[in-house]
C-alpha cells in the first residue's frame, strides 16, 4: 500500500467506529461478573502490601531498601509472570471468545465495519482495562509497601529516585499488557479453547531464564525484565545452575521492539479476524 | 419457475455477462457449504430479484445456512455470492445495504432497547444525531417506542423479536434478510409485521424471509425458494412452480348450479382424473392433468348447457400444496 492509498483511507469513519466499539466494549472489559478473578489478581498485592504497611513497624533491622527489593521481587515474579500474564489471558482471549459463548458476536459482524477495525477496537478496549487494573495495582502496591516509612519515603519518592522507579514500574506493567494483550487476542481469535496455547506461552515465558541467549529474545518477559528499575532477581535453588545470563536490552531498543512485535501480532490477529465465521453451535 | 430433483436439476447459473455488471439481484453461483462432512447446502444457483422471497423447507433443509451465506456470517466452501454486486465477504460494504434479523435470541448485556439500536448505528460510523433519528424511526416502525428505555433483558419474546427487527431495518437497508421473523409474535404483531414486509417489498427492496408457517408465506411472498436436504428443489412464483409439477394433477374448484351435469361432461375427457361434488351441492372439485383444456371445455359447457358459474379457482397452487408435492410431510406447519 502506497502513502497516497493510506491517505485516502476513510480514517474519519474508522475513528468514529473505533469510538463506538470502545463505548460498547469498555463497559464489558472493565466491569464484568466474569472478571471477578482478575479483580482478585489486581487487588491481591494491594491488600498484601497494605497489610505489610500496617504491621511491619514491629520488624527490627528492616530498612526501606529491603522493602524496595521485596517490591522488585513482587513485580518480577508476581506481576510480570503471573498477575499480568493471567489477567491479560482473561481479558484479551475473551474479547471475541466471550461473544461467541454469549451468541452476540454476529451483531458486530452484521455492521459495516472492517473486521480489522473491530479487532483493533476490541484490543484497545482490553488494553485500557488491563492497563487501568495492573498499572493501578502496581502503583498502589509500590506506595503501600513503603508507606509506613512516612516522611523518609516521601523524601525518597519526591526528592530521590522513587518517582522515577515508580514510573518505570508503571511503564513496564503497561508494556506487559500491550505485549501479552496482543498474544492473547491472537490465541482468542485462532483457537476455540485458548487455554492450550496460553499454557504453551506460559511455559515458554517461564523457561526464559534457562534458554540460550538467542532464544531468550523471542519472548516478551525478556524485554520487560530489561525495563525493570531494579535488576533481575537471581534464580535460587537447584535450577539456578541451569540459568544463563544475558545482557539486558537497553530501553531504547526494548520499548520500540516490544511495540513493533505487538503491532505485528495484532495485525496478524486482525487479518485472521477477517476470516472468522459466526458458528455458535459447534 | 423451476422445480427440480436434487441434485440433477438446478436453475441455470447466471452468465458471465450478468456477473460483470452489478445488477440489483442477489446471485448465488454454484454455492456449496459443508460443516465438516455434513452438508449445509449444495450446488445452489439462485438469482433473487426485488420483492418478497420466501425460503421454505423443513428444519435442517438449509434455510439458515443460505441466509448466513448471503450475509457473509459464514463463507461458502465452494462458489461465490454477490449481493447487489457486492461479494458477501465484504461486510464493510455489504451491511451498508443489508439488514439481517437472525434467529439468535441473544443480546449484548446491560443495554436498553434504545441503546441496543443506537449503539450499533454508531458502529456503522454514523454521527450521534443521525443515529438518534434513525433509532427513533426504527422503534416507531415496530411499535416499540414506549418500551425503548427498558432493558432488553426484561423484554418478552415478542418484544425481543421486534427489537431485532428494528435493529435490522434501522439503517434503511435495501436488502432485508429475516430468519423466522414471525416467531414469538402475537397475531396482531404478526399482521403488522407482515404489512411491513409487504410495504418494503412494494418499495422495491429485496426482502428474504424464511418461515415454516406456510399460510403466512403464501400471504406475503412474491416468489418462493423450496429447500430440502440442502438442495434448492424449486424456485419462482408459486403458481409457476405448481404448474411445473406435472406428476400431480391440478385441483380446480368450480362453483356452479349444476355440478352433477358438469361432472358427467368432464368424465368424458382423458385428462380429468377425478371430479368430486361438494357437500353443499353447489360446486365441483376437479383434478386434471391439463388445466388449459379444462378451462376451454368449461366455456363450451357453459354455452351448450346454460351452466351458471359463480367461480373457478385453482385449489392447490399455494405454498402448502407445492410443499407437500415436492418435499412431502417432512416438516412445516400449516
Amino acid at each position: 500500500m502506497t502513502w497516497s492509498q493510506i491517505a485516502t483511507q476513510p480514517w474519519m469513519l474508522w475513528r468514529r467506529q473505533v469510538a463506538a466499539i470502545l463505548r460498547l466494549e469498555l463497559k464489558k472489559s472493565l466491569f464484568s461478573k466474569r472478571a471477578w478473578w482478575i479483580y482478585i489478581l489486581t487487588l491481591g498485592p494491594v491488600f498484601i502490601t497494605g497489610m505489610h504497611s500496617l504491621f511491619s513497624g514491629s520488624i527490627s533491622g528492616h530498612t526501606m531498601g529491603d522493602d524496595n527489593m521485596i517490591f522488585a521481587g513482587i513485580f518480577q515474579v508476581y506481576f510480570l509472570r503471573l498477575g499480568i500474564f493471567f489477567g491479560c489471558l482473561g481479558i484479551f482471549s475473551n474479547l471475541f471468545r466471550a461473544e461467541v459463548l454469549e451468541h452476540t458476536l454476529h451483531y458486530y459482524f452484521m455492521s459495516p465495519v472492517r473486521r480489522e477495525v473491530l479487532a483493533v477496537s476490541k484490543y484497545l478496549a482490553g488494553l485500557i482495562a488491563a492497563v487501568t487494573y495492573f498499572t493501578g495495582s502496581v502503583v498502589l502496591s509500590y506506595l503501600f509497601i513503603c508507606a509506613h516509612w512516612g516522611p523518609v519515603f516521601q523524601q525518597y519518592l519526591f526528592h530521590g529516585p522513587g518517582l522515577h522507579q515508580l514510573g518505570w514500574y508503571a511503564l513496564t506493567a503497561a508494556l506487559a499488557c500491550v505485549g501479552y494483550g496482543s498474544v492473547f487476542l491472537l490465541t482468542g481469535v485462532l483457537y476455540r479453547n485458548p487455554m492450550i496455547p496460553a499454557a504453551a506461552v506460559f511455559v515458554w515465558e517461564n523457561l526464559n531464564p534457562f534458554l540460550p541467549s538467542l532464544l531468550k529474545k523471542f519472548s516478551i518477559i525478556f524485554y520487560l525484565k530489561s525495563l525493570c528499575p531494579v535488576g533481575e532477581i537471581p534464580t535460587d535453588g537447584p535450577l539456578a545452575i541451569l540459568a544463563t545470563m544475558t545482557e539486558p536490552t537497553p530501553a531504547w531498543l526494548a520499548i520500540p521492539g516490544l511495540l513493533v512485535v505487538s503491532a505485528l501480532i495484532l495485525a496478524y490477529a486482525a487479518a485472521k479476524a477477517r476470516k472468522l465465521e459466526v458458528s455458535y453451535s459447534d | 419457475m423451476t422445480p427440480s430433483q436434487p441434485p440433477s436439476h438446478q436453475p441455470p447459473a447466471p452468465s458471465h455477462g450478468e456477473r460483470s455488471e452489478p445488477a440489483p439481484r442477489i446471485v448465488f453461483d454454484n454455492v456449496s457449504r459443508f460443516y465438516g462432512e455434513v452438508l449445509g447446502v449444495n450446488r445452489v444457483n439462485l438469482s433473487i430479484g426485488p420483492g418478497i422471497t420466501s425460503l421454505v423447507g423443513p428444519n435442517g433443509s438449509g434455510k439458515t445456512t443460505l441466509m448466513n451465506l448471503m450475509t457473509g456470517l459464514i463463507r461458502p466452501s465452494r462458489g461465490t455470492i454477490n449481493v447487489l454486486g457486492i461479494p458477501s465477504g465484504r461486510p464493510e460494504e455489504l451491511f451498508r445495504k443489508m439488514g439481517y434479523c437472525t434467529q439468535f435470541d441473544a443480546f449484548p448485556k446491560g443495554l436498553t432497547g434504545y441503546q441496543f439500536i443506537y449503539s450499533f448505528l454508531l458502529v456503522h460510523g454514523m454521527i450521534e444525531s443521525e443515529a438518534a433519528k434513525l433509532t427513533g424511526e426504527a422503534l416507531q416502525r415496530v411499535s416499540m417506542t414506549e418500551a425503548a428505555d427498558r432493558p432488553v433483558a426484561a423484554y418478552s419474546k415478542g418484544m425481543r423479536q421486534r427489537i431485532k427487527l428494528a435493529q435490522a431495518i434501522a439503517h434503511r437497508p435495501t436488502v432485508l434478510v429475516l430468519d423466522e421473523p414471525l416467531n414469538g409474535l402475537d397475531p396482531m404483531a404478526r399482521n403488522e409485521t407482515i404489512e411491513l414486509f409487504k410495504q418494503w417489498g412494494e418499495e422495491g427492496r429485496h426482502v428474504i424471509v424464511s418461515s415454516h408457517i406456510l399460510h403466512e408465506v403464501d400471504r406475503i411472498s412474491d416468489q418462493v425458494i423450496l429447500l430440502s436436504h440442502g438442495y434448492v428443489v424449486a424456485e419462482g412464483q408459486i403458481q409457476g412452480v405448481r404448474s411445473e409439477v406435472k406428476d400431480q394433477p391440478m385441483q380446480i374448484l368450480v362453483r356452479c348450479d349444476k355440478p352433477g351435469l358438469l361432472a358427467s361432461r368432464l368424465f368424458e375427457q382423458d385428462h380429468v382424473v377425478e371430479a368430486k361434488v361438494n357437500e353443499d351441492g353447489r360446486g365441483l372439485l376437479v383434478r386434471t392433468h391439463d388445466a388449459d383444456s379444462l378451462y376451454l371445455l368449461l366455456n363450451r359447457i357453459v354455452l351448450d348447457n346454460g351452466l351458471e358459474v359463480e367461480a373457478v379457482a385453482p385449489a392447490d397452487d399455494d405454498v402448502n400444496s407445492v410443499y407437500q408435492y415436492l418435499i412431502g410431510a417432512e416438516g412445516g406447519t400449516t
